[in-house]
C-alpha cells in the first residue's frame, strides 16, 4: 500500500502526499506549481484551452513496455490522482530545453509561421493537441518502419483537434498549421529523452495499491477487482471515478468536495479488452480511445459515432464504464448497447452477475445497481451476418456536442431472393429488430410498440410508416435546451425512414442501381 | 545618462517588415509557449484576495430580506460587501444611467435579471470564495417579470425612447408600387464566448489610489468608472491592460464591473484583490449580442426595384441602456445593407426585458439591422421568379443614373466610393456562381432526401463610431539612444492584431524594422481619454495617432539635420534602417545618438480625429460614416430534409480592405469574423426559460463552431488595387466587424435550399439561429404549402 502518488512533471520526478483528491490537474498546475501556460477556459471539458499531454508506459505489462503513448486530456476535469505513473507535459515543455536564440518546437513554429494564433488564450491547448497528434503520427511512422515522416490528413487533424474551441481565427489557420507538424525532420526532447522517460516511470512502484487519507477526505487507488469489491463493502458511500469526465464538474461547475474518492484506472480487471466469435468485452474503465478500435470491423457505424462523441481529449478519458454507470438519459452508448444486446458484469464482494444493459436503467439517473456494487465490464455480442446495426447521431453541433436524439436500430431482414437479372424477387420481413433511444425519454429506453410493428412484417413503406406512428406511444419526449419535444418526435421518426432507404439503397448498390443519398454528416 | 550605449549597427535591410508586410503577430511566439501573461496568470501578490459574487435568482423580484452572516463566517472570507459599502456612485451605466454596480437592497431593494450582482466576497482563495457566497440567505418577492419583445412592445417597455429615419414616403410609395411584401424574422442573440473569461486584479496604492489590471476594451472608462464607485479623482486610478483573451465587444463596457467590484474590495480589505468570472457565470452575469424581432413591408416594381421600405427592427435591450441606443441605431443605419431603398423609413424600438443588458457584439446591431432587408431580397426573387442574386444586383446603390438619385441612404449620407457591383461581378465569376447554380438545380431535382442550397450575399458596413466624440485616438512615441522604438497609444490588443499593424506603421514612419517598434501595454497614465478599441476603428484611430506622434520627431529629428549637417530637408532620408543625410548616412541608431546629444526631444504623442463625419440625432441626417467597408460571400450547403442537419460545403469571400497593412492578419479577420457570423446563424442558440433563466449557459449546451463547422472548402481574397478613397491610415479599411456578416450568404444558401423542395416558389421563414430544428420545420413547413395548394 502506497501513501503517495508519483508522477512526471516533463523530466521532474513528483511524489504527492496528503494531497486533496478534488484537486483537478490545472489547479495543480496553476496554484501550485505557478505555470500558467495552461489556461482554464470553461472548467468542464468543452473548450481545451487546457489541454496537456499524458505520456504513459504503452503495452498490457508497464514493466517490459518499451515505448510511451500520448494523449491529450482536459486537465480541467482530470484529478490529480490520475497522474500516478505518468508524465505530464504541458505547454511550457514543449520549447527545447538547452535551445539557442529561445527556439520553438516544431508544432509551436508552425503555428506561429501558419498566423494561427491570435488572442492566443486558445493556443496552448491547440499546440498540445496536435503535440499529441504528432506523436502518434511518429508512432505510425516507427510501426511502418518508415523513415519517411507522415503526412497528416485534413481528417486527422479535425479528429485530434474538434475538442479545442477558437473564437478568433475561424480556424481555417489552425487546421494549416496542424498539417505542417510533421514537415520537419528534427527529433524532439521526448522522442530524445523518451527511454529515460520510460525507465523513469518503471521506478514508480505501479503493483502498489494507494491509499491517500487527509483530515476532509480519502483518495483509494486499487489494483484489482476484488480489492475494489472490499473496499466498497468497507466504504459503501465512496464515489467511483473512471475518466472522471462528468463526475469532475460536481467540482469545478458546483464547487462540492467528494469526500471518498475510489479511482478504478489501476484496476486491473476493469482495463481488459478481449473478443471472440461471438462477442466483445470491455472493461468499464477502458477509455474510448482505447476500445473503439474494437468496434471497427464488426460496428463500423458504432465507431464512427463513437468519433462524435465528446472530443479527443474526452475519449482519452471518458469509459465505456461511465458512461453506462452514470445512467444519463443522452450519454450515446447506451442506446447502442441495448440495441445489440450487450450485458454489464457487475460485482458485489466475491459475487458477480449479468444483466441486460436495457434492464439497468430504472429511472431517471436511478439503476439497478446495490449498494457497494460496480461495473465490472459490458460484454458485446457481435452480429450474425444478417443482422446490421444502423445508428444516428443528431445534435446541434457535428463534433463535441450532446446529442438531441441518439438512434440505434438493430435489425435483420430475410434473405433477399434475387431473379436472374438480379432484382428482387420477394419482399424481405423483418425477422428481428430492436430500437432504442436517447433522448427521448428519461433513460435510453427501447422503442418496444414501434419493435412490434416492424417485427415480422414486410419491409416495405407502409411498414414504416405504421412503425412512426407507434413512436407516440412509445415516448413523449420532453423540451429542452438542446431540442424541443416535437423535434425530438420528428426526427425520431424520420430517422426510421432513413434507416428504411439506407437499407434499401444497400441492396440497390448490390444491384448497381442508383441509390438515394442520405448523408450530409456522418452519423455514423 | 553620462554614456551612451554601443550601438550594433543596424543592417540595411529591405525587409522592414511594415506596412503592407504579414508580419506575425507581435505576441505569436509568446501564444505559443504559453508565456504570454493573462490577467489570470500574473504572480500572486502578498496578502492577494479573490473575488466571487453571489447573484440574483430572480428575474424580476423585490428583496425582502438578506442575510450573510454565513456568508462572512465562512472559511477564508475576509470581507463580504453589498451596495452600503460603495463610498461613491453607485450606478457604473456606461452612457445613461440604469446600472447599478451591486443590486440596492433594504426599502428599495429589487433586482431586475437573473445573475445580477447582489453581494460581493474576498477569500484567501478562488475557492473558497465561491463556496462562501451558496452560504448567503436571500428572500425574495417576485415580480411580474417582462421576458420577450412582444411583451415589452405591448407594454412600450423602452430603455430609451424609439427613433426613426426617413426619406420621402415610404408609405404611399409602398402602396402605389406594382407588387408588396411583409415579412418578419427572428434573431438569436449571440454570447461572446472570448476564450478568456471577465477578469480585473486590482492593487491598492499608497496614495489611496487603484493600479487595476483589466481584461477590458475600454481602459479609460474602466478608469473613470473604479474611480466614481470609489469617490477618489481620476488621476489616482491607473488601469493597464497589456492583452485580453478575445473581446469581440463583450469587454467594452461588461469588463468594468468586475474591476470596480474588485476595486471596491480592494478598498475595503486594503488588499490585492483578483475577480475573474467562471464560465457559467461569466455567461448568466455579462450582456451578449442583442436579440431582435424585425419587420418589413416594401413595395417593389416588376422587376424587383424597390420603391418602398417600411422597417422596423425590435431589439432586446435587457434591463438598462447600456449601449443599447447606439446599438439600435446602429442596426437601423444599416437596415438597408447595400441596397438602395427609395422611399423609405425605418424604425427601432429599444425593448427593455428582465433580461442581463445585452451590449456591445462585433457588428453592433449591424448584423441585425442587414438580415431584414437580405431576408426581402430573397422573398421578392421567390416572388418574381428570379434568382435572389439578380435582385440584389439590381437594387444595389448606383451613381446617379439620368435625374434618378440612387445613392443616398435613408439618413441621407451619400455612398460614396461604391465598389459592390465590381465585388459581386468579381465573385460571382472566381466562384464560378452561375455554373454552380446549374448543378445545383440538376442535383436537387435527383435527390429526394439531400437538397443544396448556393447564395451570395453583399456587406456594407459603416466605419466611424455614430457617436462623434469617440473617434479620436492618442498615442506616445519614444526613441531610446538605442534605435529602439517604445510604442503606446489608447487601442487595446485583444487578438485582432492592432498592436502589430500600429507598430508597422510606426516603422514604415522611420523605414526601421518593425521588430525594433516594441509595442507595451495600453495603459490610462501613458495615453489619457481614450476610446474603445471597437466600432473596427482601432486600426484607422490609433495607427493615425501613432503615426502623427512618429511625424512630429521624425521632424525634429530633420530639422536638427538640416541644421546640423547644413543640408536640405529634402536631403534627409529614411531608408532601411539607415538615415540619409546628404552624402553622408548613419544608421538609424547613430543618427539617434547624433541627435540625444545634441538635445534633441526623442518622445512625443500623436493625436487623431476623424475628419468629415457628422449626424445630427434631431433630424437623422448626416454623415454618421467617415466610408464604408464592402464585402461579398458565397456558400454553398447541403440540408437533410429528414433531420435538418447541414453542413457547410463551400465559401468564398472577396473583401474590400483598401490597401492592407498587413495581409496575414486582414486575412484572419475575416476568416475569423466569418466563422463568428456562422455561429451566431446556425448553432449558437441562447435559451432562457419562461423564469427568465439562461438555460444555455455553458460550452456544453451553447455551441460555438468548432473545427470542423468550417466551409469544407473556403476561400478568402482581397480586393485588390482599390485603395481607401478617404484618407485613412495608408489607405486601409477597417477589417474587424464587416466580415462578420458575410456568414448571411450561409443563412441565405440554407434558405435556397429549402426553397428549392417548392421549385424555389416558397420562400421559408427562417428564424436564426438556423439549428437543424428550425431548418426542419422550416421544410415541414414549406411541403405543407406544397400539399394544401395541391
Amino acid at each position: 500500500m502506497s501513501q503517495a502518488i508519483q508522477f512526471l512533471l516533463n523530466n521532474e520526478e513528483i511524489s504527492l502526499e496528503k494531497f486533496d483528491p478534488n484537486l483537478t490537474v490545472l489547479q495543480y498546475l496553476r496554484e501550485i506549481r505557478y505555470q500558467s501556460g495552461s489556461k482554464e477556459g470553461c472548467a468542464s471539458g468543452d473548450c481545451g484551452a487546457c489541454t496537456v499531454v499524458i505520456a504513459e508506459l504503452s503495452g498490457n505489462s508497464s514493466l517490459n513496455s518499451k515505448s510511451l503513448n500520448y494523449k491529450s486530456v482536459n486537465a480541467c476535469i482530470s484529478f490529480i490522482g490520475s497522474l500516478h505513473g505518468k508524465q505530464l507535459i504541458t505547454i511550457e515543455h514543449l520549447k527545447p530545453a538547452n535551445s539557442i536564440n529561445n527556439k520553438l518546437h516544431q508544432v509551436q513554429q508552425a503555428f506561429v509561421d501558419n498566423h494561427a494564433s491570435q488572442c492566443g488564450f486558445c493556443t496552448p491547448g491547440f499546440v498540445m493537441s496536435s503535440f499529441a497528434l504528432l506523436k502518434q503520427k511518429a508512432k505510425q511512422k516507427e510501426q511502418q518502419n518508415s523513415k519517411k515522416n507522415q503526412d497528416v490528413s485534413k481528417q486527422e487533424v479535425a479528429h485530434a483537434l474538434a475538442g479545442n474551441l477558437c473564437r478568433c481565427t475561424g480556424y481555417k489557420s489552425i487546421v494549416a498549421a496542424a498539417m505542417e507538424i510533421t514537415n520537419c525532420d528534427e527529433i524532439d526532447d521526448f522522442t530524445k529523452n523518451e527511454q529515460q522517460t520510460i525507465a523513469a516511470l518503471q521506478t514508480i512502484n505501479l503493483t502498489a495499491s494507494i491509499k491517500v487519507t487527509t483530515d476532509n477526505n480519502q483518495y483509494f487507488a486499487p489494483k484489482s477487482a476484488d480489492e475494489l469489491a472490499q473496499l466498497l463493502i468497507e466504504h459503501p458511500q465512496a464515489t467511483l471515478v473512471a475518466g472522471g469526465t462528468d463526475l469532475a464538474l460536481s467540482v469545478t461547475q458546483q464547487a462540492k468536495s467528494i469526500a471518498q474518492l475510489v479511482y478504478l484506472g489501476n484496476v486491473a480487471e476493469l482495463n481488459q479488452l478481449s473478443q471472440s466469435k461471438e462477442q466483445l468485452v470491455i472493461g468499464a474503465a477502458v477509455p474510448y480511445s482505447k476500445f473503439t478500435y474494437l468496434l471497427a470491423k464488426p460496428f463500423p457505424e458504432l465507431a464512427t459515432m463513437i468519433a462524435r462523441i465528446g472530443s479527443m481529449q474526452i475519449r482519452n478519458l471518458g469509459t465505456l464504464g461511465g458512461n453506462v454507470g452514470n445512467a444519463s438519459p443522452i450519454g450515446d452508448m447506451p442506446p447502442a448497447l441495448i440495441a445489440l444486446s450487450a450485458s454489464l458484469t457487475l460485482q458485489k464482494g466475491q459475487s458477480k452477475r449479468k444483466i441486460a444493459v436495457e434492464d439497468y436503467f430504472k429511472d431517471y439517473k436511478v439503476t439497478d445497481l446495490a449498494e457497494s456494487e460496480f461495473i465490472r465490464n459490458i460484454t458485446i455480442p457481435k452480429l450474425n451476418e444478417n443482422q446490421q446495426l444502423k445508428v444516428y447521431k443528431i445534435s446541434k453541433r457535428l463534433d463535441d456536442d450532446i446529442s438531441a436524439v441518439l438512434a440505434a436500430l438493430c435489425i435483420e431482414l430475410s434473405p433477399q431472393i434475387k431473379n436472374v437479372d438480379g432484382s428482387a424477387n420477394n419482399k424481405q420481413q423483418v425477422k428481428s429488430i430492436k430500437i432504442a433511444f436517447g433522448g427521448m425519454a428519461e433513460i435510453p429506453k427501447r422503442a418496444l410498440l414501434c419493435e412490434q410493428a416492424l417485427q415480422g412484417k414486410v419491409w416495405q413503406q407502409s411498414t414504416i410508416d405504421a412503425a412512426k406512428q407507434v413512436l407516440h406511444q412509445d415516448f413523449q419526449p420532453m423540451s429542452d435546451v438542446r431540442a424541443s419535444s416535437e423535434y425530438r418526435m420528428m426526427v425520431a421518426q424520420n430517422l426510421l425512414q432513413k434507416c428504411f432507404i439506407e437499407l434499401n439503397n444497400d441492396s440497390l448498390v448490390l444491384n448497381k442501381q442508383q441509390i438515394i443519398a442520405t448523408q450530409v454528416v456522418d452519423h455514423a | 545618462m553620462r554614456n551612451l550605449i554601443d550601438v550594433v549597427k543596424q543592417k540595411n535591410s529591405h525587409n522592414l517588415n511594415a506596412v503592407g508586410a504579414n508580419k506575425k503577430h507581435e505576441s505569436a511566439a509568446q501564444h505559443v509557449s504559453g508565456s504570454a501573461i493573462y490577467i489570470d496568470d500574473r504572480n500572486e501578490l502578498q496578502g492577494q484576495l479573490h473575488a466571487a459574487v453571489g447573484k440574483s435568482t430572480y428575474a424580476h423580484a423585490k428583496i425582502t430580506a438578506i442575510d450573510l452572516s454565513a456568508v462572512r463566517a465562512a472559511k477564508g472570507v475576509v470581507a463580504v460587501i453589498t451596495v452600503n459599502d460603495v463610498p461613491g456612485q453607485i450606478d457604473i451605466g456606461p452612457v445613461f444611467k440604469g446600472d447599478p454596480v451591486l443590486a440596492p437592497i433594504g426599502e428599495q431593494g429589487v433586482v431586475e435579471y437573473v445573475g445580477q450582482p447582489i453581494f460581493a466576497v474576498a477569500a484567501t482563495s478562488y475557492d473558497l470564495a465561491k463556496k462562501a457566497i451558496q452560504l448567503a440567505k436571500i428572500e425574495y418577492q417576485e415580480l411580474t417579470p417582462v421576458l420577450t419583445v412582444k411583451e415589452a412592445l405591448a407594454q412600450q417597455n423602452f430603455v430609451r425612447p424609439p427613433f426613426s429615419m426617413q426619406r420621402g414616403d415610404a408609405k404611399s410609395a409602398i402602396d402605389n408600387a406594382s407588387h408588396q411584401l411583409q415579412g418578419e424574422i427572428s434573431l438569436g442573440g449571440q454570447e461572446h464566448f472570448y476564450l478568456e473569461g471577465q477578469v480585473s486584479s486590482v492593487e491598492p496604492t499608497e496614495d489611496g489610489g487603484m493600479l487595476v489590471y483589466s481584461s477590458s476594451q475600454h481602459p479609460s472608462e474602466v478608469q473613470k468608472l473604479v474611480a466614481e464607485v470609489l469617490a477618489i479623482p481620476l488621476n489616482k486610478v491607473v488601469v493597464d491592460t497589456r492583452r485580453m483573451g478575445g473581446g469581440f465587444g463583450g469587454k467594452e463596457t461588461n469588463a468594468a464591473p468586475w474591476a470596480c467590484i474588485a476595486a471596491l474590495l480592494a478598498h475595503t480589505c486594503n488588499k490585492p484583490v483578483k475577480m475573474r468570472l467562471s464560465r457559467v457565470d461569466d455567461m448568466e452575469m455579462t450582456g451578449k449580442r442583442h436579440p431582435f424581432e424585425n419587420n418589413y413591408h416594401i413595395g417593389f416594381d416588376n422587376n424587383g426595384l424597390i420603391k418602398g421600405a417600411n422597417i422596423t427592427v425590435n431589439g432586446n435591450c435587457g434591463f438598462s441602456p447600456d449601449l443599447s441606443d447606439a446599438i439600435v441605431d446602429r442596426a437601423m443605419f444599416h437596415s438597408d445593407n447595400a441596397y438602395y431603398l427609395d422611399q423609405a423609413l425605418v424604425t427601432g424600438n429599444r425593448c427593455k426585458t428582465n433580461t442581463v443588458s445585452h451590449t456591445a457584439y462585433r457588428g453592433f446591431g449591424g448584423p441585425q439591422g442587414m438580415m431584414t432587408i437580405e431576408m426581402a431580397m430573397d422573398d421578392i426573387a421567390r416572388y418574381l421568379g428570379k434568382d435572389p442574386l439578380e435582385i440584389r444586383k439590381l437594387n444595389l446603390y448606383k451613381e446617379n443614373e439620368g435625374s434618378q438619385q440612387r445613392n443616398t441612404t435613408h439618413y441621407h449620407q451619400k455612398v460614396e466610393h461604391n465598389n459592390l457591383a465590381e465585388i459581386i461581378d468579381q465573385l460571382e465569376q472566381s466562384s464560378d456562381y452561375q455554373q454552380r447554380r446549374q448543378q445545383i438545380n440538376e442535383f436537387n431535382q435527383h435527390n429526394l432526401i439531400l437538397k443544396k442550397g448556393l447564395a451570395l450575399t453583399p456587406v456594407k458596413f459603416g466605419i466611424s463610431f455614430t457617436v462623434q466624440h469617440l473617434n479620436q485616438a492618442g498615442a506616445l512615441v519614444h526613441i531610446y539612444t538605442d534605435g529602439t522604438i517604445h510604442l503606446n497609444h489608447g487601442g487595446t490588443e485583444m487578438g485582432q492584431g492592432l498592436f502589430t499593424k500600429v507598430a508597422q506603421i510606426v516603422a514604415e514612419e522611420f523605414q526601421v524594422s518593425s521588430d525594433t517598434v516594441g509595442v507595451s501595454a495600453t495603459r490610462t497614465d501613458k495615453v489619457p481619454n481614450t476610446s474603445p478599441t471597437a466600432a473596427s476603428s482601432g486600426t484607422d484611430l490609433n495607427g493615425k495617432a501613432a503615426k502623427n506622434a512618429a511625424k512630429t520627431i521624425k521632424k525634429r529629428l530633420i530639422d536638427f539635420a538640416v541644421d546640423h549637417f547644413s543640408i536640405t530637408a529634402e536631403q534627409v532620408k529614411f531608408v532601411n534602417n539607415q538615415v540619409q543625410l546628404g552624402d553622408k548616412q548613419l544608421s538609424f541608431a547613430e543618427f539617434v545618438q547624433l541627435a540625444y546629444m545634441n538635445r534633441v526631444s526623442l518622445s512625443a504623442t500623436g493625436f487623431y480625429k476623424t475628419p468629415k463625419i457628422h449626424f445630427d440625432r434631431a433630424t437623422a441626417k448626416g454623415r454618421p460614416f467617415f466610408y464604408f467597408a464592402n464585402g461579398a460571400a458565397v456558400s454553398e450547403v447541403i440540408i437533410d430534409t429528414l433531420t435538418g442537419e447541414y453542413k457547410l460545403l463551400r465559401t468564398d469571400i472577396l473583401q474590400d480592405v483598401g490597401t492592407s497593412l498587413n495581409p496575414a492578419i486582414d486575412i484572419g479577420q475575416i476568416e475569423g469574423g466569418f466563422v463568428q457570423g456562422l455561429g451566431w446563424l446556425t448553432t449558437e442558440e441562447l435559451l432562457w426559460n419562461d423564469k427568465g433563466r439562461l438555460l444555455s449557459n455553458n460550452p456544453a449546451t451553447y455551441k460555438i463552431p468548432a473545427i470542423t463547422d468550417i466551409p469544407a472548402d473556403f476561400r478568402i481574397e482581397l480586393l485588390k488595387n482599390d485603395p481607401n478613397r478617404e484618407q485613412t491610415i495608408y489607405n486601409s479599411k477597417a477589417v474587424g466587424e464587416p466580415p462578420f456578416m458575410l456568414a448571411m450568404s450561409v443563412w441565405s444558401a440554407l434558405r435556397d435550399a429549402i426553397s428549392s423542395i417548392s421549385g424555389y416558389k416558397i420562400s421559408p421563414q427562417l428564424d436564426t439561429p438556423a439549428t437543424p430544428e428550425r431548418i426542419l420545420f422550416a421544410v415541414m413547413a414549406v411541403q405543407q404549402q406544397l400539399s394544401r395548394k395541391c
